[in-house]
């Protein structure tokens, strides 16, 4: 009795005039609107505000930005104005970021195949969680682990191999150094198996179960239906691995911890380099002058959003139109 | 056509390639972990999770400022990004089909993806310029980090409300503002309170817009107005200095703890969603 005492009392709270109700949704709607009129405000702003800051050193120094090699805050001769270009921070991200996907893509499709093709499902639950983790610990004790574990290893351990068999190539000429770019590729690979694997996984977990059934039905191994549903999800995967890039593109702190932060067109792996992100994390808080080499700095800054922005807009575009077409068989 | 025998090594190497990987990617979490408790824990002290952080080199001191600057600025960021996350949240799940909340999905997205150190630019340009490097800017550059996070996984957990609560509320006569605010929240609050946990834990360990916004101290909160230490700060400068045997044992004293913060989430989400997977 009591109990539906309560429920008729809840009710009545809940009810209202249904003459009312009309105005009242839209109002509801209207306020919720307005608070996701958020992403617009915050992403305009910050495009308008980052462009701003930058619009002293696009004026002056135009596109030749993107293809000069030197980076002069303070020149030796004061007469001289500083000079700024960022072709060789444009390419340590290119090449810190294709040492990430040359090593960590092989390694999260294997993950992924493992999981969704191979293991059982209860094994599955305690490996996602761990490779989950691994996405979860912050970049700066990634950065801490590399300075400190990762590279006494790889420089005592492996690259002096790695040069004795691969020397003939310029990429492994040199003195070895431990902050260098290579390492730097090495921990950002470490950093973008979590992406890539998850989103193949769930991938491959979307490839319908008929697939799988057809081409065991013709006698193939478990080998070979994993190649069927790697070719059926061939393009989620495809946007899966763009958005590792998107992530090893955008990754700041452990890069710079661990690159040896040197401005130079590096031809040895092995030599130090610095990336987009790694120049303004090292030197935005001591480019208090001239105003030029703030404004250089966060056209740096303009030029990584640009880049990040477009390979995550196409990865998730490619991940769309993957899994819509996946649903669309699926309904026949 | 290949011999069997042909196909089934093929078969096992394959299958054991793809088991290789996985151990060659738990070896790093493995590592970080061990080398991270290990290193430590002998150097958790009371005096290190009490005292100010002493100059660079000098021995003493400890990183009590940096564990209450974290606190304080993840705090205040969750207070401004929660809510404007959760409503934005709300309105990309009940107003799905208008195409303004399909733009709003996709630039959402976008913003997810913006890399941390853009949003420390931003966090300088529209607030360190104005007031000077403070509390309230690394709030505002984590939050602008929080809030795509929070709408996303906000928006995901209305969405698996069964479409017979929705319609079990609206045929008792209750309108659709109140089924959504009571019934559908209530339904799915431990999603949300997941996405939100999710949050909180990314942007405790979140260094790079940090730098350029609170700068980093080495004395108490003295003000949302004035610059603040903060965990992953601290980490970073320890890890630079040239005084090793001084500072890196603070510097994985201070990893210990910020570990220990980010995974006690992850493991209370783990608990909260359990029934999901089985």
């Amino acid at each position: 009795m009591s109990q539906h005492k309560k429920s008729q009392n809840f009710l009545s709270k809940l009810k209202t005039n249904p003459k009312k109700r009309f105005s009242e949704d839209s109002v509801f709607r209207t306020i919720v609107a307005l608070i996701a009129c958020n992403i617009f405000i915050i992403l305009g702003l910050i495009i308008f505000k980052i462009t701003q800051g930058s619009w002293l050193s696009i004026q002056t120094y135009g596109i030749n930005f993107l293809w000069g090699t030197t980076w002069q805050p303070f020149p030796s001769n004061p007469n001289t104005p500083p000079i700024f270009g960022a072709l060789p921070l444009i390419w340590g991200t290119l090449i810190t970021s294709a040492i990430a996907l040359l090593l960590g893509v092989p390694i999260s499709l294997g993950i992924a195949l493992a999981l969704s093709e191979f293991a059982p499902k209860n094994f599955n639950y305690v490996i996602s969680f761990f490779v989950e983790l691994l996405a979860a610990i912050p970049s700066v004790i990634y950065g801490l682990w590399g300075i400190l574990v990762l590279i006494p290893f790889l420089q005592n351990d492996i690259y002096p191999h790695l040069q004795a068999v691969l020397g003939f190539l310029p990429f492994f000429q040199g003195t070895i150094r431990g902050s260098s770019v290579l390492t730097g590729g090495i921990v950002l690979a470490i950093m973008i198996i979590p992406t890539v694997s998850a989103i193949s996984r769930d991938v491959f977990a979307a490839v319908p179960n008929s697939q799988r059934e057809a081409i065991i039905a013709l006698g193939a191994t478990r080998w070979e239906k994993a190649r069927i549903v790697m070719s059926y999800g061939r393009s989620g995967v495809v946007g899966a691995i763009m958005l590792g890039l998107g992530r090893a593109v955008g990754e700041t702190m452990a890069i710079t911890m661990v690159i040896g932060n040197s401005f130079n067109m590096f031809t040895s792996l092995f030599e130090p380099g610095s990336t987009l992100a790694s120049i303004v994390a090292n030197e935005f808080t001591e480019a208090s002058s001239p105003p030029v080499y703030i404004s250089a700095l966060m056209e740096v800054g303009l030029i990584l959003f640009a880049l990040a922005i477009v390979v995550n807009a196409s990865a998730r575009l490619i991940i769309w139109r993957s899994t819509r077409k996946i649903k669309e068989v699926e309904m026949f | 056509m290949r011999s069997y025998s042909f196909r089934k090594l093929e078969d096992r190497m394959m299958i054991s390639l793809a088991y290789a990987a996985l151990i060659i990617a738990l070896i790093p979490l493995i590592s970080i972990l061990v080398e991270t408790v290990g290193r430590g824990l002998s150097a958790i002290s009371f005096s290190l999770l009490l005292e100010e952080i002493p100059p660079l080199g000098q021995p003493g001191g400890g990183i009590g400022p940096a564990i209450q600057g974290t606190l304080i600025v993840v705090a205040l960021a969750s207070i401004m990004g929660i809510p404007i996350g959760v409503f934005s949240g709300i309105y990309l799940a009940e107003f799905r089909q208008s195409r303004f909340a399909s733009v709003a999905r996709f630039l959402n997205d976008v913003l997810t993806n913006v890399p941390s150190i853009a949003l420390g630019i931003f966090g300088w340009t529209l607030i360190v310029v104005v007031i000077g490097w403070s509390v309230i800017a690394g709030a505002i550059a984590l939050a602008i980090m929080m809030i795509p996070i929070v709408t996303r996984t906000t928006e995901e957990a209305i969405k698996l409300v069964p479409i017979t609560i929705r319609e079990a509320a609206i045929a008792l006569g209750v309108p659709q503002w109140k089924t959504t605010l009571t019934v559908v929240l209530s339904s799915t609050k431990k999603g949300i309170a997941t996405g939100i946990l999710l949050a909180v834990a990314r942007i405790s360990g979140e260094t790079a817009p940090l730098l350029l916004t609170i700068l980093g101290s080495r004395f108490w909160f003295s003000g949302f107005t004035q610059p603040t230490a903060a965990l992953p700060l601290a980490i970073f400068n320890f890890s630079q200095s040239p005084f090793r045997t001084a500072d890196l044992p603070r510097a994985w004293g201070a990893s210990l703890i910020l570990i220990f913060i980010v995974l006690a989430i992850n493991i209370i989400v783990r608990y909260i969603t359990r029934e999901k997977y089985g």
